[in-house]
């Protein structure tokens, strides 16, 4: 059961979904992020092969599997920090191989990622390591500070906004991390093992996040090995469960 | 002024972007001290180089006009020679004026080394007599000839024998100062190539962060650039005044001193020094730039 209590304030999220019926218009039929018949091997041994899919705008899924079945490494190929053994990822229609580092970079602003282990800029304050990407985009600080406002609301860190990183709990950090993957407005949100580090009750409060985003029209892939949390959205989204087996990826079944 | 108008942004620099990139103890310092001992060491070499270039233009300039008639005869025929030699000269072509040293002249020529009491009337000295040479020169070939024909005890010197080891000796020397400063800079370059490396190793998460929100690799690179520049400019700043300070504590040029006293800079070389700041930053930008752009190549 998802606890509803994170009190989203829909009409506020003005950052999030401002943009979103035009760019959803737009993406209607895109394919955000496209593998076709990838394999990736690391040290010679080969982690999974002939992987085919597609992300559509505004879908949802979950990656799971076993420990070291490679959805860390699936995730890291869908942002371009890795570049498949073979076979073509393209992201935002540009098969990565073909893409410059500066496109790349690009990309990720249009590509929110949160980690297990989120990091941040330790010697920057909370509202300092949120506006990051704002920063080094070349956005004006003071534009979007109202955003930046609005967001930590949403994410229940604005009496936290001064805080540097080191002093914020395991649930602030992932819901900080959260923050920042949206402030840019991305198109796909990638999370990996969200809920890793949190307890339950936060890691419903990161998934009920999660599924709002995904009724805003953001496209949301969730790497994890938590069946619970699996079976806790599936009552409230429709999403796609892949599951890396075998060296190949499947779509899982009613087992779930 | 698109050059002048980078120079001053960059100068100017991103706040946000400086402040992404955590201060630094040790490289702060190192790059600093490093810059300002190489720039210490670029006055002396400068310094060194332009003293050398005088030199070698002086002794070049002076000596490749003037020559000597040495006489050596027995007393009674000494008056007679001389006379002889100096109508020999003044009707070659190529020499301006020929005038026979005085005892007084001749005594204060030898007294560096017998003292000012020598007695030159009891010394058997020959007769030197100064040969000014005009801008296209005599014929030395053709003036010994003759010398030898009407004069027996005339020799010509005209200095060629020590002047070109004098010459190039200084300019040598010139070459080695700015041998000297292009190592001094590619040895800053070397250091502060360390320095940013270290920097950049030591913030491997910074950039690490920044790269996964969309930092290009020009953005988190123009921090490091910035930074190492500016530390670069204020260490080596800080060495030239230090330097020029050294310089201005030598003892002034003096006929006495030769050389050694004449190490200082002169007239407009003194302006010379505000280049050198300006290179340490150049090579610390250009380093710190190779340095920060091989790193990020190496990073997802």
């Amino acid at each position: 059961m998802i606890e509803t209590n994170g009190k989203l304030r829909h009409n506020r999220l003005i950052i999030l979904r401002s943009d979103l019926s035009a760019k959803a218009v737009r993406q209607k039929g895109r394919k955000l992020i496209e593998f076709e018949r990838v394999a990736h091997s690391y040290s010679g041994g080969e982690l999974f092969n002939e992987v085919s899919l597609r992300l559509a705008p505004g879908s949802f899924h979950f990656l799971t599997g076993p420990s070291g079945s490679g959805k860390t490494t699936f995730l890291k190929l869908c942002y371009g920090a890795l570049v498949p053994s073979s076979g073509v990822v393209r992201i935002f229609d540009d098969d990565v191989r073909q893409m410059s580092r500066d496109d790349i970079a690009l990309a990720r602003r249009r590509v929110g990622v949160v980690h297990q282990d989120c990091q941040f800029l330790d010697h920057l304050t909370l509202r300092e390591n949120l506006a990051l990407p704002l920063t080094v985009s070349g956005h004006e600080a003071l534009d979007d500070d109202a955003n930046l406002k609005e967001l930590m609301g949403w994410v229940g860190l604005t009496s936290r906004a001064d805080a540097l990183p080191p002093e914020l709990s395991g649930g602030e950090r992932q819901r900080a991390a959260l923050a920042r993957a949206l402030i840019m407005s991305p198109d796909v949100i990638l999370a990996d093992e969200p809920t890793g580090n949190v307890d339950w009750e936060m890691s419903q409060r990161l998934l009920t996040l999660l599924i709002e985003l995904n009724r805003m029209g953001k496209t949301i892939m969730i790497a994890t090995h938590d069946l619970g949390l699996i079976r806790a959205a599936k009552n409230h989204v429709q999403a796609r469960v892949l599951r890396i087996s075998g060296r190949r990826l499947q779509l899982a079944g009613a087992d779930l | 002024m698109s050059v002048l108008r980078s120079v001053i942004d960059f100068a100017i620099g991103d706040a946000q972007a400086e402040k992404a990139v955590p201060p630094t103890g040790f490289t702060v310092r190192l790059t600093v001290f490093s810059a300002a001992a190489m720039a210490f060491l670029v006055v002396f070499a400068l310094a060194l180089s332009l003293a050398a270039g005088r030199l070698a233009d002086r002794w070049s300039d002076e000596l490749a006009r003037s020559a000597t008639v040495r006489i050596s005869a027995p007393a009674a025929q000494m008056a007679a020679q001389t006379e002889a030699a100096l109508n020999v000269l003044r009707t070659t072509e190529g020499v301006e004026s020929a005038r026979a040293l005085s005892l007084e002249e001749q005594r204060a020529l030898l007294a560096p080394w017998f003292g000012p009491e020598l007695p030159l009337d009891a010394l058997q000295l020959p007769q030197m007599i100064e040969v000014i040479e005009t801008a296209s020169g005599f014929d030395g070939d053709g003036l010994r000839l003759r010398l030898a024909g009407e004069v027996p005890g005339a020799v010509l010197d005209n200095h060629a024998r020590w002047r070109g080891p004098l010459v190039s000796a200084a300019s040598s020397l010139r070459l080695l100062g700015w041998v000297s400063i292009v190592l001094i800079a590619l040895a800053t370059g070397a250091m502060i190539t360390l320095a940013a490396n270290a920097a950049l190793a030591a913030n491997a998460q910074v950039i690490a962060v920044m790269r996964l929100v969309g930092a290009r690799d020009s953005y988190i690179a123009q921090a490091f650039m910035r930074r190492f520049t500016l530390r670069a400019l204020a260490g080596a700043a800080g060495g030239t005044l230090f330097g020029a300070f050294a310089l201005l504590l030598l003892p002034s040029a003096s006929e006495e001193g030769g050389f050694l006293t004449g190490l200082g800079l002169q007239g407009a070389h003194w302006f010379l020094l505000i280049l050198i700041p300006i290179l340490a930053a150049v090579v610390a930008f250009l380093a710190t730039r190779l340095a920060a752009h091989n790193t990020l190549r190496s990073l997802t």
